[in-house]
Formats: structure tokens, C-alpha cells, sequence
């Protein structure tokens, strides 16, 4: 019996492999990994653990993991073994464009996928559920948004963060007094050194920033979720080849429960550079995903369900 | 390209995307005025020290220059912005992180003003020193004293020689302006960004960016080469063509 599954297995794995194999066929982003010997794949600096840089300046994290499963995929598919990997640095504001240009083939970070975006780009599965929420020193006495009523928060400019805080204060009328700063690290500064009360950003991010403080305990992460944020590898749009053999791969990730693995190794682990440990449990959105795996992206308002 | 976006109403704060290119060009001009009047001051006191043969006059001023001019202004920016209010007395860093109106617009105008100041005082130092020695010599044997040779001769000679230069340190200084962005000034280049963001329109947005970029250096560029002819000397340098 364990015999006669591994064979189907192993033919259909064939097929899969061998189906978009001849050079005729290959197009958009296959074709031109194939064409050049490189694929470029861009990361992030400071997206604990997702896609972030470690003591020795090598791009780390969860998603970088992922994207190096579907390099694998495409060094299978291609029959380049020696296929080269170049790592390109990108910026919440950067990402989008440098991958239009052609610059990275795909983007591994703590990318939301939004219904606007992927009227520029396209998304892979979700791998990952978070929200906006923000985090304030304790000292501040900052209990809930509401508190932020004529305070000074400080934001990363070209976040769905961003939108979502700026939502709320119009919707509220808080008279929040914004300043923008250009990554996490820079905003999570500001909120060390009291520029600002808080930084609205994913939680999930706010408790990597957190747990690399200097001073842990000085922070909290606090409040409701002001929106969804499904993170997903970013690629580009109409690209159905490059796209089909991404989704498979995260989609097989999942299937096969090696997420788990790769899961239990970045959120619930010590990990680079500072053996912090993010203690961060799967949420049962993201249980729900690995199940039936989608790309739905959030909506307009910042919600799942507008 | 399509520019029929910046009509649209902007995500958020009520107005336009104009609105937001307009307030960004505010900034800009803002910043880099308030800068200049700095640089310009310190620049002219620091590059007359440095010409004099006082040491406790040349020293300091020299030291100043090469400070400021050897340092990157991203990282004189960020010094200003973050390290200054932690090392001077506690009460006066709070003030300036959270009770100062406009913290990022005054820090970037300081860091801005000072790191250029370096650069002027350089060109105003050698405007006086390209005055052939013999004039100051000819205006002490008439009687002058120091200070009055460098209020009658050096001075206004040394200006005038040095307007092409200073002219390019005023665009430097719209230019350099951008960096305040990293502070989190919303200036021009901020705006752009932050637009591209919402709309997407990158090449829109930083096109329409540049063209106001060109169309403030060209102002700039007129408005000093009608000074420069109006101060000439008949016969000297400086025709202002």
C-alpha cells in the first residue's frame, strides 16, 4: 500500500515537474530566470522573523525559508541546479515598484496582500495573519487609540498601517499629530526615545521590535486589531506559470505540514541574532489557511470583508 | 502618464493629492529658506574668521568647516533629530522631542543650515582670498584700518566674485532639502512618495516631483543672475550673463 502511494506520488510529481519543462514554453518570470541564470529575490532588513538581516548581515526569516523552497522548485523545474540567488534589500516603500522593474522576481518579507495592491502585483497564499495594533512604552499610560488624542504617533511610510491609524483618527477625530519615518527600526526609535507615544504596525512585528529592545519590559503591545493584515510572497502580476509554481509550492508546504515545522522554528523558538523567543502560537486564521490555502487579499477598507 | 489622479481626494486629512504635492512644495521652500538664512549668516562670519591671521578667530572656524563638511548630512540629520535631545539636560531633550512645535522641521533646518554654512563660509573664504593682496595692502597705506578694509574692499569685492558658487550652494541647498524626509519631513520628495504609495503612480507623481524640483532651481537660478547684474562692478568680474 505505502509502496503504491509513494508511486502515484512520485508520477505525479513527475508530471508536475515535466509539464511546463520545454524552453518553448516558458514565459514572464521563468523565462527570464532562464534566460539570465539568476533569480533575485528580495528581503527585507527588519521584519523579525520574517525577512530580516542576522549578525552577519544575511537575510533570515520564516518567509525567506518559504522563498528558498520555491527556489529549490525552480532550479527543479528549470533543471538549473547552479541557478544563482541574488538578494536584493527593499523597503516598504521600494517593494513595490523594484519589482515591477524587474528588479526582484519575488519579494519574501511582511507584505500584505491587499485588493489594491494586486491591482499593481500579484500574491501567493497567505502564510501569515496578523493586524494592526501599536506599541507604547508603559510609562506612557497610553491604555487604547483613544488615548492618543492630540499625541504624536509615528508611522512607516507606505504601510497598510499607516492607512489604517489614519482611518481610525479621522473616523474619531483624535487630532493625532503623525510623523512619518522611513522603516520599523527608525519608528520603534522614535517610540524608545519618546519622539512619539506609539507606532501602529502589525503585532506581530511590534513583538519582534520588542523582543530585540534593549529593554523589553519598557514596552506593550496593546489594543484591538485596526485591520486585517494577510502577509504573502509578492510576485508579479499575470504571470500564471511563475504564480502556478509558487502556489504549489506554499500550497504543498502546507499540505505536507512542513509549515509546522518551519512555523514552530521561527515563532516559537529562539532565534537569531538575539535568541529571542517570539512564544507565538499559529492563530486559527492562519490554521484555517494552511487548511485550504488562498490569496484572498484584504479589501478596501482594511478589512478581510468590507 | 495620467495625472488625472491628483484631483482625486487624497485617503485621508480631506483634500486633494494636489493638496498634498502643493503642502510638500510649502515644505520644501520652508525648509530650505529657513536653512539658507543660516547658512548663509554663520557662513559669512566663519569664512571672514577663517581669512584672518587671529588664531583664536581662524582655529575655531576652521575646525567648524571641517566638521561639518566632512560629515554625511544624512547622518548630521539623524544626529540632530535623535542624538541631540538625549545627551543635553533631560528636561530640555523632552522638550525638544514633544513640547517644541515641529520637532522634524526644526531639526532638519539646523542640520541643513549648519551642514551648509560649512560649505559657504568655504566660498566666502576664498571670494576674499582671490582679492590680489596688493589691495589690501594699497587701502591699509591709505589709512584704513583692518576692519574697514574688510567692510569697504574685501567684503563687497569678495561677494560679488563669489555669486556663481553661492548661486550653486542655493540649489544645494532645495536639493539637499529631500534628505529631511528621513526625519519624517513631509517635504516634496516625502509627498511624492507617500502619494506613490496610496496611487500607485510612481512615475507620475516623481515626474510631476522633478519638474518642480526644476522649476524652483530656475527661479532660484534668474533671481541670481539678476542680483549678480544688478551688484556688478562695471569692468569687473560678474556680468551676469
Amino acid at each position: 500500500m505505502f509502496r503504491i502511494t509513494h508511486l502515484v506520488a512520485a508520477i505525479a510529481a513527475a508530471s508536475l515537474l515535466t509539464a511546463p519543462v520545454h524552453a518553448q514554453e516558458l514565459t514572464g518570470t521563468l523565462k527570464k530566470i532562464k534566460d539570465t541564470g539568476v533569480v533575485k529575490v528580495g528581503h527585507r532588513d527588519a521584519s523579525v522573523p520574517f525577512s530580516y538581516l542576522d549578525d552577519q548581515q544575511k537575510p533570515i526569516g520564516y518567509g525567506m525559508d518559504i522563498c528558498a523552497k520555491i527556489v529549490d522548485r525552480i532550479k527543479a523545474e528549470l533543471k538549473m541546479p547552479a541557478l544563482k540567488v541574488e538578494f536584493v534589500p527593499v523597503t516598504s516603500q521600494t517593494r513595490i515598484p523594484v519589482l515591477m522593474g524587474g528588479n526582484i522576481d519575488m519579494e519574501c518579507g511582511s507584505t500584505t496582500n491587499s485588493v489594491e495592491r494586486q491591482k499593481q502585483v500579484a500574491f501567493a497564499p497567505t502564510y501569515f495573519m496578523t493586524g494592526t495594533k501599536i506599541i507604547v512604552k508603559k510609562s506612557s499610560g497610553i491604555k487604547g487609540y483613544d488615548d492618543l488624542k492630540g499625541k504624536t504617533v509615528v508611522f512607516t511610510q507606505g504601510t497598510t498601517n499607516e492607512r489604517a491609524m489614519k482611518a481610525y483618527n479621522d473616523e474619531k477625530k483624535l487630532g493625532i499629530n503623525f510623523v512619518p519615518s522611513k522603516d520599523h527600526a527608525e519608528s520603534f526609535l522614535a517610540v524608545d526615545t519618546g519622539r512619539a507615544v506609539a507606532f501602529p504596525m502589525d503585532d506581530i512585528l511590534l513583538y519582534g521590535l520588542k523582543a530585540g529592545a534593549r529593554n523589553p519590559n519598557d514596552f506593550e503591545v496593546i489594543g484591538e486589531f485596526l485591520s486585517d493584515d494577510p502577509y504573502a510572497i509578492m510576485l508579479r502580476k499575470d504571470d500564471p506559470a511563475f504564480k502556478k509554481l509558487i502556489d504549489d509550492t506554499v500550497a504543498g508546504l502546507y499540505k505536507s505540514g512542513e509549515i509546522n515545522k518551519l512555523y514552530a522554528k521561527w515563532f516559537e523558538s529562539t532565534i537569531p541574532p538575539k535568541g529571542i523567543n517570539l512564544n507565538f502560537p499559529m492563530s486559527e486564521g492562519l490554521k484555517a489557511i494552511v487548511k485550504s490555502p488562498n490569496d484572498t487579499g484584504v479589501g478596501a477598507c482594511g478589512r478581510m470583508k468590507c | 502618464m495620467d495625472f488625472g489622479f491628483l484631483t482625486q481626494p487624497a485617503f485621508s486629512g480631506g483634500g486633494t493629492y494636489l493638496d498634498w504635492v502643493i503642502s510638500g512644495v510649502k515644505w520644501t521652500l520652508l525648509v530650505s529658506l529657513c536653512a539658507w538664512v543660516i547658512a548663509f549668516t554663520i557662513g559669512s562670519v566663519l569664512g571672514v574668521m577663517r581669512t584672518t591671521k587671529v588664531a583664536w578667530l581662524n582655529g575655531p572656524a576652521t575646525i567648524y568647516v571641517e566638521l561639518f563638511r566632512n560629515v554625511p548630512l544624512l547622518v548630521q540629520m539623524f544626529i540632530w533629530y535623535f542624538v541631540v535631545p538625549e545627551i543635553v539636560p533631560k528636561a530640555l531633550g523632552g522638550w525638544m522631542k514633544q513640547g517644541m512645535p515641529m520637532p522634524e522641521f526644526w531639526s532638519a533646518v539646523l542640520a541643513l543650515g549648519f551642514y551648509t554654512a560649512s560649505r559657504v563660509a568655504e566660498q566666502v573664504r576664498s571670494g576674499i582670498q582671490s582679492i590680489p593682496a596688493g589691495q589690501t595692502h594699497a587701502a591699509l597705506a591709505t589709512g584704513l584700518t583692518m576692519p574697514q578694509v574688510y567692510r569697504h574692499l574685501l567684503l563687497p569685492m569678495g561677494y560679488r566674485i563669489v555669486i556663481p558658487p553661492l548661486t550653486s550652494e542655493f540649489l544645494t541647498i532645495f536639493k539637499n532639502s529631500s534628505v529631511a524626509l528621513t526625519i519624517g519631513v513631509l517635504e516634496l520628495t516625502a509627498q511624492a512618495r507617500t502619494i506613490s504609495e496610496y496611487t500607485f503612480r510612481t512615475f507620475e507623481i516623481f515626474t510631476l516631483a522633478t519638474v518642480v524640483y526644476v522649476l524652483i532651481t530656475m527661479a532660484v537660478v534668474v533671481v541670481m543672475q539678476l542680483l549678480e547684474r544688478r551688484v556688478r562692478v562695471p569692468g569687473y568680474i560678474g556680468t551676469g550673463k
